[in-house]
């Protein structure tokens, strides 16, 4: 059977949900070779293991954490040259995009970016992709080299799924551009405790009609009640009401939880394309004529100072 | 010496209008109203101030595009760059980003460089991989996703907010750096810079210009391919109450009915 390489995303060991979800959509079209890199990296061995590598590939230096970009690439490129997979499958964040980009020129080979789902095809995998703000749906094949493709998180279910996961050491020697970009500092985001927002299950966003970075405190009460993260729309963003690390958008995060509550939201297309794909949309505005109403399953026209309050009680009485 | 810096600018169809495919399964540029990518004006501004900043600086923009993607780099003009390129060729109908980022390494080169800013991503194809391409293309460093840039002796440094951590990157010059929309609000174009730019230079260049085979780009180039594009149905009506007072509740039900509570 054909191996799957599948780019691991790790903080010091710790798989990242949507790696997990890369084993599923892996598995459909081969064995999954998980490649772990920098510090910590044999420790993931474990969870891949459990849903589904047969290999894992680690190697740790110094440069993953001191550079930008290349080494990852430099790493992965070596991961291939090893194995000859049937695909190359990278998490879709910032960073996994460009080291995806960059493998697939070196390979020769094309790139799918932000699936959203992935299905074995007779010449070669097929992939979904959400576009023009959620508009359409395409499907797209890469036609030349080893497929690379980057999927976004939330595209497929984590499921266990046993297998060897034997930790071997990958060789790499890094390239002159390894060390072109060098990272000076670092300063980790502080934990808000609340799930990250692209991987959450639910996520409950606030916007204009929140009307103040204070007020977010009812937004942050409905989530925390719903075990949810907080989005932000671009204009609470701009206001300088939340962090731009939750803006749910065009030009921040795209998010497809199962459910997502928008409030004080009207739903501009820049927002849309951020959220569209939810599976269940319900919003709170007080304009019976905001945009957000024509995407949403359920919707209440009120005034969110009162309904979401309210709403937060309902969950907590019903959660006990 | 004059600090060249290169800005790559994408004209593409207005977001707000109601974008689709055309026949061959490209993205239609006919139907639509096009524009300058709202994302890279936030890389013409940056270009802006770090040449305001320099001794001797020249600032080009670049655009890969149909006829009309004239309009895009005119409004750069506007905002004040010194002068432009347009790399226009039929055979480029259908290039992807493997074959964009050829041409704009290929045109980057033809121009001269010691610094190239692009936007984050394109509005249309959103898959922002370009900057980090043309970097791999030209083997300089990339310096990307920054919200802060500057230049100093030779050194471009600037601030990469990520997922998990923010970063401080920093690499010498020749780099290609890309910019968000948290850099720094763009400026509009004054009445002076809209007249200004009627006069300024707009260099035409095509493939053989560049040394670049008509094969190697376009559809026929393409190392992807679409193979279906579907509208998504529209969503189905849901239910839409007028909150009397028991809006969250009703909510609430909704919500344990879908098994959320």
């Amino acid at each position: 059977m054909a191996e799957v390489l599948v780019y691991v995303d790790h903080v010091d060991g710790a798989v990242r949900k949507p790696t997990l979800e890369l084993l599923t959509l892996a598995r459909r079209l081969g064995e999954p070779v998980a490649v772990a890199l920098g510090n910590g990296a044999a420790d993931t061995a474990a969870a891949l293991a459990e849903h589904g590598a047969v290999k894992v590939l680690t190697h740790d230096a110094s440069e993953y954490a001191d550079y930008l970009v290349v080494p990852k690439v430099d790493a992965l490129q070596a991961a291939h040259e090893a194995v000859s997979p049937a695909a190359v499958l990278v998490p879709s964040s910032a960073e996994g995009k460009e080291i995806a980009a960059r493998l697939a020129l070196r390979i020769g080979s094309g790139i799918i970016t932000d699936a959203v789902d992935l299905e074995a095809g007779d010449e070669g995998p097929v992939a979904t992709q959400s576009v023009f703000a959620a508009s359409y749906s395409t499907k797209t094949r890469v036609i030349k080299g080893t497929p690379v493709i980057t999927v976004k998180p939330n595209s497929a279910a984590v499921e266990a799924a046993p297998a060897a996961g034997a930790v071997e050491a990958l060789s790499v020697s890094f390239s002159a551009q390894a060390t072109g970009t060098k990272v000076t500092g670092r300063t980790p985001r502080e934990s808000t405790g609340r799930p990250e927002l692209t991987e959450a299950a639910i996520v409950v966003s606030g916007g204009r009609g929140v009307n103040g970075a204070d007020n977010f405190a009812i937004i942050e009460a409905l989530a925390d009640s719903l075990g949810a993260a907080v989005g932000a729309s671009r204009a609470a963003v701009d206001a300088g009401w939340y962090p731009h690390t939750n803006q749910v958008g065009q030009t921040g995060k795209s998010v497809s939880p199962q459910l997502y509550i928008a409030n004080g939201i009207s739903g501009a297309i820049q927002h849309r394309a951020g959220m569209q794909t939810s599976k269940t949309i319900v919003a709170v505005n007080k304009d019976a004529e905001a945009p957000i109403f024509e995407l949403v399953d359920f919707g209440v026209v009120g005034d969110l100072f009162d309904v979401v309050p309210q709403l937060t009680d309902e969950v907590k009485a019903r959660k006990g | 010496m004059s600090l060249r810096i290169v800005v790559t600018v994408k004209y593409v169809p207005d977001a707000t209008g109601d974008r689709h495919f055309a026949d061959d399964l490209t993205v239609d540029r006919d139907d639509v109203d096009g524009l300058l990518s709202e994302l890279d004006e936030y890389a013409v501004e940056q270009a802006l101030q770090i040449a305001e900043n320099a001794d001797d600086a020249e600032v080009t923009v670049l655009t890969v595009g149909p006829e009309d993607a004239k309009d895009a780099l005119r409004k750069a003009l506007s905002m004040g760059a010194d002068k432009a390129i347009h790399v226009e060729d039929d055979d480029l109908h259908g290039t992807d980003a493997i074959g964009t980022s050829l041409v704009l390494a290929k045109a980057i080169e033809k121009a001269g460089y010691d610094l190239v800013i692009s936007g984050m991503a394109s509005t249309d194809g959103t898959m922002g991989v370009v900057p980090a391409l043309v970097a791999e293309r030209l083997g300089v460093p990339q310096v990307t996703l920054l919200s802060e840039v500057s230049v100093e002796d030779g050194v471009v440094t600037g601030r990469r907010d990520g997922d998990a951590a923010s970063e401080q990157l920093q690499a010498q010059l020749p780099a290609i750096v890309s910019v968000t929309d948290q850099s720094g609000e763009a400026r509009y174009p004054s009445f002076k810079g809209i007249m200004a730019a009627k006069k300024k230079p707009v260099e035409s260049w095509d493939l053989s210009d560049l040394d670049i085979e008509a094969e190697e780009v376009g559809l026929d180039g393409a190392f992807t391919k679409v193979e279906t594009a579907t509208e998504r149905p529209a969503r189905t009506a849901g239910t839409i109450v007028k909150d009397e007072g028991e809006g969250g509740k009703q909510l609430a039900e909704f919500l344990a009915g879908q098994k959320f509570i």
